[in-house]
């Protein structure tokens, strides 16, 4: 059979090119590999190599044509025991449209339209905490030794489960979040690094995929941001592009947003960056009790989980219940407090800030109520709506910058979803809109507190 | 401590051992399979049937057939972009590593990866990373995690000239070395990171030197010729396999088409390509010996080339045939369920 070579598509863009030169003529012998003709594309000229072997019985489409559409037929081929003078009869006169080019058109039309029916994802599954036993004790503990024993629990669990990053072992943690694992697990279960943040989420990653459970600490996230090319690109993403074959069971876990005075680089909260990527599943606790059933679950999920902690609260505490395994789910947010007037929205350490808030709020005849989200993504954005519904007030608070952040979003989707229970736009709390200052007085300027968060329910409130 | 280092870096010390009749037409079948497809592939390409990036191997099949072919049940195998050949030296078929080509449903990936992006667990290859040197952290995690488990596993972490200078390369050796993981590192030196020739990018261009700093060994091969890189790929494996942590195999070979499609190469002569083509050409080179020692002849070498072009052939069809995936798979696969 005659082999017909047709003009290339030689970049993603090109859709016609200029044949601007035969370096074969009718009646060569063609190799694989050989160089047929030049062509020029919209952004060079290349060359054009033979794929198959034969003899080149006909060119079709004569050097400097213009506007040579993709597809079309340029030259015919004769194979091995082929007549060339047949092939060359036989050959089309000139080049013609090609039937597989519109009909590729028609495919990508077909499918625009059949997507509409499909540009939402499916509906979240809602999940609630595990009710606790009647008889259930409590006991106090610092969100440190929390994260710890989640960790530990999980380990004595499950085999796969390793921890690692800089100073977890024989330091036992840059800020003893990983006190005493070593000696409980060994330096096989508890791995100290060295200060090599791409390299050790990259190689973390790769445990994943060889079937461990990776638990890598990093120091802060602010460090982290040296890493997050294997965190989005190698974990977040790997399990959509292999078509659901490779899960990333990883958690990255650290202390996230400002510390106390050590300037800007090492102060900043990445909610809202890890917030926006699909794949992952984000996590920011306040209490000690959801540190730990948060970070178990995270554990256990075969899907790559931030989980964002933060060092001004690592040394409060707080209740948790005395059980031998809690855990929470991930996705859920928690309404700390009931109230009428208006919804305060916070994470983290900000959650805090709110219920303080709430407290003198209340003195002064505001009734708020205070939704702690505990996970960022997937965001359980039913209960703000829910809660808004009710006060038809909302205020967002977060740690960090105001611009695209978690406050943004969650605004956008009040709008949306609640707009006509509102009965004031919504607020935003945020940090100003500067990197963090080391002056202490300038640092308290940049970062929100209660009173920013008063100020703003007031604001909606009208008072 | 300096006098009983075990570290050694050298250049060409291999001869090309002994092969057997089966293994030399098996690699010879091998290398032909990759090239057919890779230029079917690049036709495809041509005719709008496969979008975007396309990266071919064509030139370097070498490389991956002769290690490919010291490595057992069980080893791990990740590279970059220029990932066809791997994955056709991994096991995995021809029609499903074309169909992703093309983006249907047929496809490794459900056509939801593409080219740069598949995977085959069953196969233990990795994929198909697209950005540089990530491959590098990951396959050094896979090593982790063999001896984590203490099977006697190891994992190739396949990689470029251009890849060699991303730091991650160099933080993943530091931990490889340290902590003594069982992982051949392939450096594939096609002598262009895109259109930047190893000397315009490298201020050490011998490349398997790479690894003095980290006491990694490493070796210089003849990446043109799949007997030499055998048998480099063997010596390595075994090293590694005892327990003596990484080892660097630089393998000096060439890519004959253009770093991807929209390539025009204009940052080399045509003749250098002719050169290498005509007396390096890593198939050519293994049909002369098969040939000199009798090991086939031209009849049963035509016969393998049949073979080889119904197997591609087949794989270009169904690449065609298959379905685009379902608009439903748009939201499947990004997160697992709990």
């Amino acid at each position: 059979m005659s082999v017909e070579i047709l003009m290339p598509a030689l970049s993603p863009t090109m859709e016609e090119g200029t044949l601007t030169r035969w370096l074969k003529s009718e009646g060569d012998k063609i190799s694989p590999g050989d160089v047929l003709a030049e062509i020029e594309t919209d952004k060079a000229t290349m060359e054009v190599e033979a794929v198959d072997e034969g003899v080149l019985a006909k060119i079709l489409v004569a050097e400097g044509t213009e506007a040579v559409k993709v597809n079309a037929v340029i030259a015919v081929l004769a194979e091995e025991g082929e007549r060339v003078e047949d092939v060359s009869q036989n050959a089309p006169a000139q080049q013609s449209e090609q039937s597989t080019q519109s009909s590729v058109e028609s495919d990508e039309l077909e499918t625009e339209f059949s997507g509409i029916g499909h540009n939402q994802p499916p509906a979240l599954r809602q999940l609630s905490d595990p009710d606790l036993p009647d008889d259930v004790g409590f006991k106090t503990q610092t969100i440190r030794d929390a994260l710890r024993d989640a960790m530990a629990e999980e380990m004595r669990r499950d085999e796969a489960v390793f921890v690692m990053g800089e100073e977890v072992a024989q330091y036992q943690g840059a800020y003893k979040v990983t006190r005493e694992l070593l000696q409980e697990f060994g330096d096989q279960r508890v791995v100290d690094t060295p200060i090599t943040e791409h390299g050790f989420a990259g190689l973390g990653v790769g445990a994943a995929f060889g079937g461990l459970k990776p638990v890598v600490e990093f120091m802060t996230f602010n460090f982290a941001m040296q890493a997050i090319d294997h965190i989005i690109n190698s974990a977040a993403k790997t399990l959509y592009m292999s078509g659901g074959q490779m899960g990333c069971p990883i958690v990255f876990r650290g202390p996230n947003g400002a510390a106390a005075r050590v300037g800007a680089q090492h102060s900043q909260d990445y909610s809202a960056w890890y917030g926006q990527v699909p794949g992952l599943k984000v996590v920011a606790p306040y209490d000690a009790a959801d540190a730990k059933g948060l970070l178990k679950a995270a554990i256990r999920d075969p899907n790559p989980v931030v989980f964002l902690e933060h060092e001004l609260l690592y040394g409060e505490s707080f209740e948790v219940p005395d059980l031998d395994d809690y855990v929470l789910p991930i996705g859920k947010a928690k309404v700390r407090r009931e109230g009428k007037d208006v919804t305060l929205v916070a994470h983290s350490r900000m959650v805090g800030f709110a219920l303080k808030a709430a407290d003198t709020l209340y003195e002064n005849g505001i009734d708020a109520e205070v939704i702690d989200l505990r996970t960022i993504r997937p965001l359980d954005i039913d209960t703000v709506i829910e809660s808004v519904k009710k006060t038809n007030r909302v205020v967002c608070c977060e740690e960090g910058w105001g611009n695209f952040g978690v406050g943004a979003e969650i605004s956008a989707r009040v709008v949306s979803d609640a707009f006509d229970y509102l009965d004031a736009p919504p607020a935003r709390v945020h940090q100003k809109d500067v990197p963090l200052p080391y002056a202490g007085n300038l640092e308290a300027l940049s970062l929100p507190g209660v009173e920013d968060i008063i100020q703003a329910a007031k604001q909606v409130c009208y008072v | 401590m300096a006098s009983d280092k075990s570290t050694s870096t050298k250049k060409k010390t291999t001869s090309g051992a002994s092969a057997s009749k089966e293994e030399l037409l098996k690699y010879y079948e091998d290398m032909l399979l990759i090239r057919r497809f890779e230029e079917k592939a690049g036709q495809l390409y041509g005719m709008g049937l496969i979008a975007g990036f396309c990266h071919l191997y064509i030139g370097q099949e070498a490389v991956v057939v002769g290690v490919q072919n010291a490595l057992k049940e069980g080893d791990q195998v990740i590279t970059g972009y220029r990932d066809h050949g791997h994955m056709l030296a991994c096991g995995m078929s021809a029609d499903g590593v074309m169909a992703e080509l093309t983006g249907r449903e047929g496809g490794y990936s459900r056509g939801k990866g593409g080219s740069m992006h598949m995977f085959s667990k069953e196969k233990n290859f990795f994929g198909g990373h697209g950005i540089v040197g990530a491959q590098v952290p990951i396959g050094t995690g896979l090593a982790f995690a063999n001896k984590y488990k203490g099977n006697d596993n190891i994992s190739v972490a396949y990689f470029g000239d251009g890849a060699a200078n991303q730091g991650q390369v160099y933080e993943a050796f530091n931990m490889a070395s340290l902590w003594k993981l069982p992982i051949l590192y392939v450096i594939e030196n096609n002598q262009y990171a895109m259109g930047t020739a190893v000397s315009r990018a490298s201020a050490e261009t011998e490349l398997y030197k790479r690894g003095i700093s980290f006491e990694i060994p490493g070796e210089e091969v003849d990446g043109m010729d799949v007997l030499k890189v055998h048998e480099a790929a063997e010596n390595a494996v075994k090293f590694i396999r005892s327990g003596k942590g990484p080892y660097i195999l630089e393998m000096k070979t060439y890519r004959y088409r253009g770093h991807s499609m929209s390539d025009p190469a204009k940052y080399r002569k045509r003749e250098e390509v002719d050169d290498i083509r005509s007396h390096h050409d890593p198939i050519d080179g293994l049909k002369k010996t098969l040939l000199e020692n009798g090991t086939a002849t031209e009849e049963s070498l035509k016969a393998i080339d049949k073979e080889v072009r119904a197997v591609v052939n087949k794989s270009a069809e169904l690449a065609q045939s298959s379905p685009e995936p379902d608009p439903s798979e748009l939201w499947t696969d990004v997160l697992r369920e709990v």
